[in-house]
């Protein structure tokens, strides 16, 4: 039996280490690419503007790139520090993706890594840019390697269980490499990353057009970001699109929770503004929102690309709902149930060697193994994650993604056909977006997260059991370690690249 | 191609494949020896600990990688492990993550202006990362011959039996003995790397001397650690996946094991010619011989303990809750996937010998660390 708060001490520290990680990581995956597009323009123009322009955003991606990767590999070890039973049971599926993201990707970024802060003077030009695309390219990679794994977390698919070992097996590589989940999580996180990376490049060079200095440098680095975080935004509001349509498809209680939607309708309309009341529960009729504002049948359109389509509520999903086939929590939890026992009756069957009993209890197993998580569950209520959280995070990320697209166009325009420095109320605006890009990116990931407790794997574990039985106050002691160095090092890196930033590309490399 | 291959014979690959990863991990630990050595090889000169460092520095993060690796490649090809070791053991492992964070931005946060912490702090990370995180590990690895104190149930769920969660493997002579030499060996490596990768003849100098002592005291701890390995008892299991105690059973292995027995050979006497060709006759390309030397017996060590019906994780709680590579193993699947995979191995080693000879065909010198246009550490 666990601790009592041992899972939610679990969790907090592995949202720590995720969130932190998370800082780092979207200005990475971005930057690569802006810095390669830079050196791209100095090795065909050979103007040694544009070199000593990606030298200067080099620095600023070294800086960030070190904490980022420190953070990430307590994040591989912790499945096996913290989530001990959850790396035995979906071991075999989901440490394929690590490694091969150890194999394919790491070694690429770190290899080049060297080369491209180290190898100006010392390797050919056309290696040397070589080299800035791989480091690119690799923690691209990287990223898609991790998205497959995480998606599979949220759509398992590709594998069977295994009775014998108690684990699910990998059955098919492929189908988990290119889930459609996999696919438009992976477009969506990286492109929602490239717009992180470009609010802080013009972010930061608007803050050199307040100060009147590097104009020329702010400027086009303004272009280029700019350009790039455009295209990206109408991208990540086509893959957000995907993305929300495969969770209304796979995991319809988190779109219920990210629109607040108790009662299933047809003709469903999107919240686009609202404050959700907090009277109401599953179990009264109040009111769902104290304010809101609507779009007429955009949640249909979203989640089934149908204006008509039903949108199941909480209620629908928990309590179930006949007339459009909705099954209940407590119908689940009956099969989960059957499904755990089921796993118990065929161990013993195999240990008597009870032929029949073996196949019998095996076929009872596999008819129910979908609900296995169920089965763990305690009540109905339990598959609805945190509502408000969810709801608001969503909320947020959308209406900040709508504000990026409009910043880079504004952007865009102005320093393309009129004298940006003239209009201070757009540069501050460019400077106040640079945390904004981080808030919309963690809120992206808590919406992910949080929308699907209570499942470590969806609908096959639940975080309870997923968790290491290592006593609450270990998992303290070590939240508070890492809590405490990584916010040391956080403050080490905001204050080391606000001096860089300062010092300016004149400042040397 | 891979899926011929029976469910056996994959492990036997996966384990080979991981006692490779071992190995290599062992040899790019250079960069933590490297770093306990800079206070004693640079005395105090700013621009020699500036050279020491931005030689390490461009290399730190291919241990980074390897450690990742490493860890990735035993949650594919043997979970069970990964679940109980880690989970476990929690804090010999975490605070080895902690030693290597640390080390993660020291390289590049260590000199930058207003870097909050200051340099010597960040010199002291290093410190910490070569000295307690290699001790750790070496400490970690020596549980896979003397045990652990774990439970594993009927739905291989796995349950530590010590409130310790792997301190108490600090307790025992046989794996600080490991530990020590793990560090020790890392030191020599390092300053071999030195000598080969700077150019410069008071950092030569020093570097020479310090093998000199690092070497003897290696010898002496990897000499307790050999020979309680050889006397001690080990872990073997019978065709009915039983497992049992049996004396001398990693001598045995090696007897039974005569081409791994005879690589071990050649890698310890590879090691011990690099230092003394490097002692006796100056040389300083000497750390090829010695990285090839220390894979191959860190990798023989690693088949010792994984192959011929060997549990490679002993459960001293519970004897038949030791792992061996068959019940702790990914599925046949999994593993020829991952076998697909491994592929691409040599051309990642392709590709990092050629990215490491264009950067080290020209040697660090004075003249490019004190250059104000080149990025440093």
């Amino acid at each position: 039996m666990m601790e009592e708060h041992l899972v939610d001490w679990s969790r907090a520290q592995f949202a720590l280490t995720a969130i932190y990680h998370w800082l780092f990581v979207p200005l990475t995956l971005g930057l690569g690419f802006i810095i390669a597009f830079m050196e791209t323009i100095y090795v065909k123009t050979g103007d040694e503007f544009w070199k000593k322009t990606t030298k200067f955003w080099m620095t600023l991606f070294a800086i960030n790139f070190a904490i980022g990767v420190a953070t990430g590999i307590i994040m591989e070890f912790e499945f096996g520090t913290n989530w001990a039973n959850y790396s035995w049971f979906v071991g075999d599926i989901f440490g394929a993706p690590l490694a091969v993201e150890g194999i394919l990707a790491f070694f690429m970024e770190s290899t080049f890594f060297a080369v491209m802060f180290f190898g100006w003077d010392k390797v050919s030009k056309g290696f040397h840019l070589l080299s800035t695309w791989l480091v690119a390219i690799g923690s691209n990679l990287s990223a898609l390697w991790i998205l497959v794994a995480n998606a599979w977390m949220q759509n398992p698919v590709g594998m069977k269980f295994n009775p014998d070992t108690v684990r699910n097996e990998m059955d098919n590589f492929w189908d988990i490499l290119f889930s459609p989940v996999a696919v438009s999580k992976f477009l969506h996180t990286i492109t929602s990353s490239y717009i992180v990376a470009s609010l802080f490049v013009i972010g930061v060079c608007a803050w050199y057009l307040l100060k009147k200095r590097e104009i020329q440098f702010a400027k086009k680095s303004m272009v280029v970001a700019a350009t790039f975080g455009f295209i990206m935004s109408i991208f990540v509001i086509l893959t957000g699109d995907e993305s929300a349509h495969q969770i209304a498809l796979k995991q319809p209680v988190k779109l219920a929770a990210m629109e607040g939607l108790y009662e299933g309708k047809t003709d469903a309309a999107l919240v686009g503004v609202g404050i959700l009341n907090p009277k109401k529960t599953l179990q009264n009729d109040e009111d769902e929102f104290l304010f809101q504002v609507e779009a007429p049948y955009a949640l249909s359109l979203l989640s089934f690309h149908n204006i008509h389509a039903f949108v199941p509520g909480l209620k629908d999903l928990v309590y179930g709902n006949e007339e459009y086939n909705i099954e209940s929590a407590q119908s689940k939890m009956d099969k989960g149930k059957i499904a755990v026992n089921a796993l118990k009756m065929y161990k013993i069957a195999k240990e008597e060697n009870n032929l029949i009993n073996i196949a019998k209890y095996e076929k009872i197993l596999n008819d129910n193994m979908k609900y296995f998580g169920y089965g763990h569950l305690e009540k109905p209520e339990d598959i609805v994650p945190p509502i408000s959280i969810t709801f608001y995070t969503f909320h947020l990320m959308v209406a900040l993604g709508t504000w990026f697209l409009v910043l880079f166009g504004l952007i865009l325009f102005f320093t393309m056909k009129r004298e940006i420095l003239n209009y201070r109320w757009l540069l501050i605006s460019a400077v106040c977006s640079i945390p904004l890009g981080y808030v919309a990116s963690e809120a992206g990931w808590i919406v992910a997260e949080v929308g699907r407790q209570p499942w470590a794997i969806q609908d096959l574990m639940p975080v309870g059991l997923a968790a290491t039985d290592i006593g609450t106050t270990n998992v303290m002691i070590s939240f508070f370690m890492f809590a405490t160095l990584f916010t040391i090092l956080l403050i080490a890196e905001v204050k080391i690249m606000l001096k860089q930033i300062k010092i300016g590309p004149k400042g040397g490399h | 191609m891979f899926e011929n291959l029976t469910l056996l014979q994959l492990q036997q690959l996966w384990w080979i494949i991981i006692s490779l990863l071992g190995g290599l991990f062992a040899f790019i630990m250079f960069v933590q020896g490297g770093q306990t050595l800079l206070g004693r090889l640079s005395k105090g000169d700013e621009v020699y600990k500036t050279m020491l460092i931005n030689s390490l520095g461009r290399k730190w993060e291919l241990g980074f990688t390897t450690l990742v690796l490493f860890g990735g490649a035993l949650f594919a090809a043997f979970p069970l492990f990964y679940a109980t070791s880690f989970g476990g053991a929690y804090w010999v492992w975490m605070l080895i993550l902690f030693c290597f964070t640390i080390q993660a931005v020291s390289y590049e946060y260590r000199k930058k202006p207003n870097n909050f912490l200051g340099q010597k702090v960040y010199e002291g990370f290093l410190f910490v990362n070569g000295s307690l995180g290699v001790i750790l590990l070496g400490v970690a690895i020596a549980t896979f011959f003397s045990g652990s104190n774990f439970l594993v149930d009927d739905n291989n769920f796995s349950h530590w039996q010590t409130p310790y969660r792997g301190l108490e493997a600090l307790l025992s002579i046989f794996n600080l003995s490991l530990g020590f030499a793990l560090f020790l060996l890392s030191r020599i490596l390092g300053a071999l790397y030195f000598i080969n990768n700077i150019d410069n003849d008071i950092i030569r100098n020093r570097a020479v001397k310090s093998i000199k002592i690092d070497m003897l005291i290696f010898l002496f701890f990897f000499l307790i650690f050999l020979f309680m390995l050889f006397t001690n008892s080990g872990y073997g299991y019978d065709a009915n996946q039983v497992v049992h105690i049996i004396e001398y059973k990693y001598l045995i292995n090696f007897l039974q094991m005569p081409y791994v027995f005879a690589l071990f050979i050649i890698g310890v006497l590879m090691v011990v010619i690099a230092v003394f060709f490097t002692i006796r006759f100056e040389r300083t390309c000497c750390i090829k011989t010695a990285g090839v030397g220390v894979v191959l017996t860190v990798m023989t060590l690693f088949l010792n303990v994984g192959l011929n019906n060997t549990s490679y994780y002993p459960s001293t709680f519970d004897l038949q809750s030791s792992l061996t590579i068959i019940n702790s193993s990914g599925s046949h699947y999994t593993l020829t996937v991952m076998a697909y995979v491994a592929l691409l191995v040599p051309f990642v080693l392709a590709y990092i010998a050629y990215a490491w000879y264009q950067m080290d065909k020209v040697k660090i010198t004075k003249e490019e660390i004190e250059d104000p246009t080149g990025h440093k550490y």
